[in-house]
Order: C-alpha cells, then structure tokens, then sequence
C-alpha cells in the first residue's frame, strides 16, 4: 500500500469521523456522507486509497450487490477485504469502503453501472466484472443502448485490464468486445427483451436455445470458459465445483460462478472460494427470512422486469406470494414495465398485491388473469395467509418498507 | 372486422417496445375476450411483411436509432398506410406516435414520417417527464385522459388533425395539447401504458374495430381500474 499524502490522511480521518457520527445519530451506515467528506478534502481520495491494492469491480443491471458480497465471501479466503458491503455504489461509497479496510489488500467494489468510466480511471482495477444490462427505471436512467455504448468507448480505452464477462447477455459481449482480455461466463439468462436486435449493427438477432447470433454483422455467443452446469460450476479447464448456496434461483448460481471467476484472477482457487458461497444466507435483507405469527417470511428483492422474472425462478412451489410496488424516486416513477413481466408463473398460488402501486399490480394482474387480493400492507398480508411459508417479492423502496418492519433485517 | 376474429398487431416489437408497450396489446386482447370476441395477436418483426388485414394496428415507444428505421420500414411496407386509408384502427404511442406524423427528429436529423395525422415533431427545450392528465376531445365522449409521459419532443399540429386531448396537468404534444387523431388513426405520447390507465380508450377502439358503438359493448367490472384512475388523478392534486 502507498504512503498517502498529509491532505489524504486528513480527508481518510475526518471521512471515517463524519461516517461514524452519520451512523451513530442513526442516519444510516454514513458511507455517503462520509465519502462525500473525504472527497471534498481531496478530490483524488479514491484513486489514491486504490493505489498499490488489488481492486475487482463488479457492475450490471441485477445482482451486483449479491456477485459482490460472493466475492468479497470468497477473497476472505485470502485475508481482509475492502467491500462497500451497504450497496452505496456511487464514488462516494467506494470511497468510504476503501477508507475503512486500509489494511486490505483486495478490494471488491460494486459499482453503479453509470459510474462505471470513472471507476475504471480512478480505482485502477485489476479485474471488473460485466453482469448484465436490461431496461431498468427508464423515465431517469439511461437506455440500455446508451449505457452498453458508454461502457464500450470506456473499456476500449483500457484494453488490458482483464474483464469477466457474462456471454449469455448480448449487450455486455458487445461493450466487453473491444477488450483483449475477456473471460467469459455463462449462467444463463432469462430475460431477453432488450435483445431483439444485434447491438453492434441493429439487424435481427437469431437465438437457439442458449446460443445468440447475430446474421448479418456475425456477432454472436463468445464460447464461456466458467459456466453453471445444474448446481455445479465448470471451471475453464473443466472442473465441476459443487455450489451448494443458500441463495436461491439460477440467477443467483450464475452470480456464484462470476464471484468464483473474480476469485480466480486474484489467486483463490474455486476450490477454496466455493463453501465460503455456502455461508451467505443474506444480503441487506435479500433473501432474509423472517418469522411472525407462525410464517415463515422470506423477502426478495427485485428492482425491473428481469429481476421479477428471475424472482419467479425462485419461488418455492404453491407457495402463497405477496406482490409490493413502489413508484418513488429512485424506483422510477413510471410502472409501465409490469407489463413487460409475464405473471404466469405466480397463477395457481394465493397472490397479495400491497405498495404504493398496488392498483397498478391489480390492473396487471387481472389482465394476465392471475387471481389476486389487494391488501393494506406486509402486516396485512401476512394476517390473510394460512400459517407456513410466504414469498415476498418487492421493488427497492417497497423492500425497504418491508424490511423496516422487519427491523431491518439483513 | 374482417373475419370472426380480431386480429390485433403489434408493429415491430424489435424496435418500438421500450417501456410496457405489450401492454396496450394485452389489454385489447383481455377486455376483447371478456366479451366473447375472438382475438387473434400477431406481433410483426421488423424484417417481416405486416398484414394488410389486421383490424388494429399497435406502434410502441423506443430510441431515436429504432425509431428512424422503423418509420423507414414502415413507409417501404405500406400496409400500416394502407390499412388506415381502409378504416382499420391504429393505435400509436411515443416514438410510435410521431411516427404517424409527417416529420419526426431523431438523432439530430429530420425523418419523415406515414403521414396519417397532419402534425410534426421537433425537440422541446426539456424532456417531458411524469404524470399526465386532461379532457379527452368531447367529439370522443372519453372521461378525463391519464397516464405517464417521457419524451423529448414537442409535437405541432395541422389543421386536418385533431388532439386527442387538453392538458390539465403535464406536456404532451405543447404544454397545452396531447395526442392526435382522424379518423381511427389516434396517437399519444402516454405510457402507463395507455390502455391500461383509460380502459375507455381502449373499448372505443375495440368499438371503432368491430363496427359498433361503444356503449353497444357488454360492460365490464372496471373498479381495480377504475380506482387506479381515480388514485392517479387524485395524486395530480
């Protein structure tokens, strides 16, 4: 680790002071404000935590605050790690992440998918790993097109630093294409409407089964060197490493193998990274379960149309659901996606529409003709379900009323 | 309607579905169906031939790249053109909807639109972001129009063509008007999607569709949509 310089350890002291003053009046996990503090004292704060450390970036629409805490899980093999662990995953939480753990050596950060250019620059990375992109809070974020673009034109420009790549998600082959280190991943992908068209030449894009292939410009599936096969991953010599996670749902396997991949590129062999996967029961309230009144309550977490898919992936069958949507700022206040979502999977159960937008669930609902109750809230639907099992699946701000309920639970 | 079955299209979902846009298709679909009227949906890629028999016609939401090709593919196709001349429905939303227009800007460069509704498109000073709502043409006998705006054009229309609605609350085509239609060829800039948030819309195009008046239509038991309605409106307030 580099020396910092005199303005550096006052900025590193009075951010960790501002965190801890933050946390303790009970206004968070002060990551923010503390980052923000460092970073007025000097602006140059992360680039000169990150010096001298091995940094993994880990970007995407979905799951990288999981693939995050899996990897941090699985470096632990090899000694502390620095991991901005709350999800704040703009610069100022990294910063904060790499303030707190100055004696680690490897550092995993997740990172906002449109702060990625600048954490690219400032963070030095030795490895980033590219998840996946789909359409997500559209009325203020920007078009996946728009978004693969930018993360193209940024990694073009580091064309060395190696990359792990999901091969199953066309946008991402197409913004990792440039690069000529890219190790591919492949855990399968359910959604695939924002990959009608080729992203390079706009032409039809021809799938069969998992392969993609575009038949104009030929872009297609990169051959994967880690895949999920059942519930093992395959390594790119092909070894088969039993995953056996808590977390449910193929999404989550695929996020296993990508945290297995990070591992790898810093000297942990899949061997050793994979039980410490087995010890991740939850994530910030993801995938908690609670109990209350004789339920058994378990809470998942799901911001965009891919994310829902993939959470009806999870489901336990005949279980009872609760169904909770939000439209506040940074959920996105247009609800139009639901429609981009097919229901079906959830008919047949006892199906409980609460949040903000409940009505906007109902309409949904009745549309793809699932039967459906509106109820006030989680302590509602949990009183109009038999005692057992209950599935929540919930949209950010509606998650975290949920998980306030809860007392916070993680 | 042309044969025993409804057939509702889906124009280019490849290009023009950004944000729900299926969804002014599935509740056509539903509210025809709950009706005992027969539907048939065909969704129509952009490198395939559309239907020049189809009963409705829908065009969706998407970027500025997928909306200049799709305006050219649909000009080079005709049937969409055709269609309308023959007094079939079209139902147009966001870039869709200024498709319909004579000219559009997209990438910084004017395109030209189908030409059904006399009105052009240009770039507004802003983006048009959030809640819309306003009194639906009284030619139309609609309750008040409700949904969710986002675009960044500005919409300018003709004498030959009529809004679809007056602003209360929101952009839509200039700050004072939003959507257009002649005939029954209607466009909006609202998602929500449309259909969903004003199911009255949506029977006065089954109507327009299979020949009828609209309050010919065996009513339906509306309250979940009815009261997203009324939530809405009341949230404007």
């Amino acid at each position: 680790m580099t020396n910092l310089s005199a303005r550096a350890k006052f900025a590193t002291a009075m951010l960790r002071t501002a965190a801890t003053l933050s946390r303790v009046s009970g206004r968070g996990d002060g990551s923010v404000i503390g980052g923000r503090v460092g970073l007025t004292i000097e602006p140059r704060l992360l680039s000169m935590l990150a010096a001298g450390r091995q940094v993994a970036l880990i970007s995407g629409t979905n799951g990288k605050t999981t693939t995050t805490r899996f990897t941090a899980a699985a470096l632990e093999a090899a000694g502390p790690v620095a991991t901005n662990s709350f999800g704040a995953n703009m610069p100022t939480g990294h910063t904060t992440a790499l303030a707190k753990a100055r004696d680690a050596v490897n550092c995993v950060l997740e990172v906002d998918e449109h702060y990625l250019p600048r954490l690219l620059n400032e963070a030095t990375p030795q490895v980033i790993a590219l998840l996946n992109l789909s359409r997500d809070q559209l009325d203020r974020a920007m078009e996946v097109s728009g978004l693969a673009a930018k993360w193209r034109t940024a990694l073009s420009a580091a064309p060395d630093v190696p990359l792990i790549a999901n091969a199953d998600d066309p946008w991402v082959t197409w913004a990792a294409g440039a690069s000529s280190r890219v190790t591919w991943v492949a855990g399968g992908q359910r959604w695939q409407e924002d990959s009608w068209v080729c992203p390079q030449c706009g032409k039809h894009l021809d799938r069969y089964g998992e392969f993609w292939r575009c038949t104009a410009c030929g872009l297609s599936r990169p051959s994967p060197h880690w895949a999920v096969e059942g519930d093992s991953a395959v390594t790119p010599d092909g070894r088969r490493i039993p995953l056996d996670l808590r977390l449910p749902g193929q999404v989550n396997r695929a996020n296993a193998v990508t945290a297995l991949a990070v591992a790898s590129a810093f000297g942990v062999p899949p061997e050793a990274a994979a039980p410490r996967l087995s010890e991740v029961k939850s994530v910030a309230g993801r995938y908690a379960v609670v109990r209350r009144d004789g339920r058994r309550v378990r809470l998942l977490l799901s911001k965009n149309p891919a994310g829902w898919l993939e959470a009806f992936d999870m489901l336990e069958p005949r279980c009872p659901v609760v169904l909770a949507l939000n439209a506040r700022e940074v959920d996105g206040f247009d609800t139009s996606w639901i429609y981009d979502v097919d229901f079906s999977p959830v008919q047949g159960r006892q199906v409980l529409a609460i949040g903000d937008r409940r009505m906007d669930l109902a309409v949904r609902l009745e549309v793809n003709g699932v039967r459906f109750e509106v109820v006030e809230d989680i302590a509602a639907a949990i009183q109009a379900v038999p005692p057992g099992d209950l599935e929540v699946i919930a949209n950010y701000t509606a998650f975290q009323d949920i998980r306030a309920e809860f007392d916070r639970v993680n | 309607m042309s044969t025993s079955m409804l057939r509702l299209v889906w124009v280019y979902p490849d290009l023009l579905s950004t944000y729900g846009d299926r969804g002014n298709l599935l509740i056509l679909s539903h509210r025809a169906e709950s009706r005992g009227i027969l539907t048939e949906s065909v969704m129509v890629r952009s490198d395939q031939a559309l239907p020049r028999q189809a009963d409705i016609y829908l065009i969706g939401g998407g970027e500025d790249g997928p909306q200049s090709l799709a305006a050219e593919k649909l000009i080079a196709d005709g049937a969409v053109a055709e269609a309308a001349d023959a007094g079939r429905v079209v139902f147009a939303v966001c870039a869709g909807y200024q498709i319909l227009g004579t000219s559009f800007i997209a990438s910084d460069r004017e395109c030209a639109g189908l030409g059904l509704l006399d009105m052009r498109s240009d770039r507004g000073p802003s983006r048009a972001v959030g809640e819309l709502a306003g009194p639906v043409n009284p030619a139309l006998g609609l309750p008040t129009l409700t949904g969710f705006e986002n675009h960044g054009g500005r919409t300018h229309l003709g004498p030959e063509t009529a809004a679809l609605a007056n602003v209360s609350h929101g952009i839509g085509n200039d700050g004072s008007t939003e959507g257009a239609f002649r005939g029954k060829v209607v466009g909006t800039y609202l998602h929500g999607p449309a259909l969903a948030r004003n199911p009255a819309l949506a029977d006065l195009l089954l109507a327009w569709a299979v020949g009828r008046a609209p309050e010919e239509l065996p009513p339906l038991d509306d309250r979940w949509a009815q009261q997203l309605r009324q939530e809405r409106i009341a949230a404007l307030v």
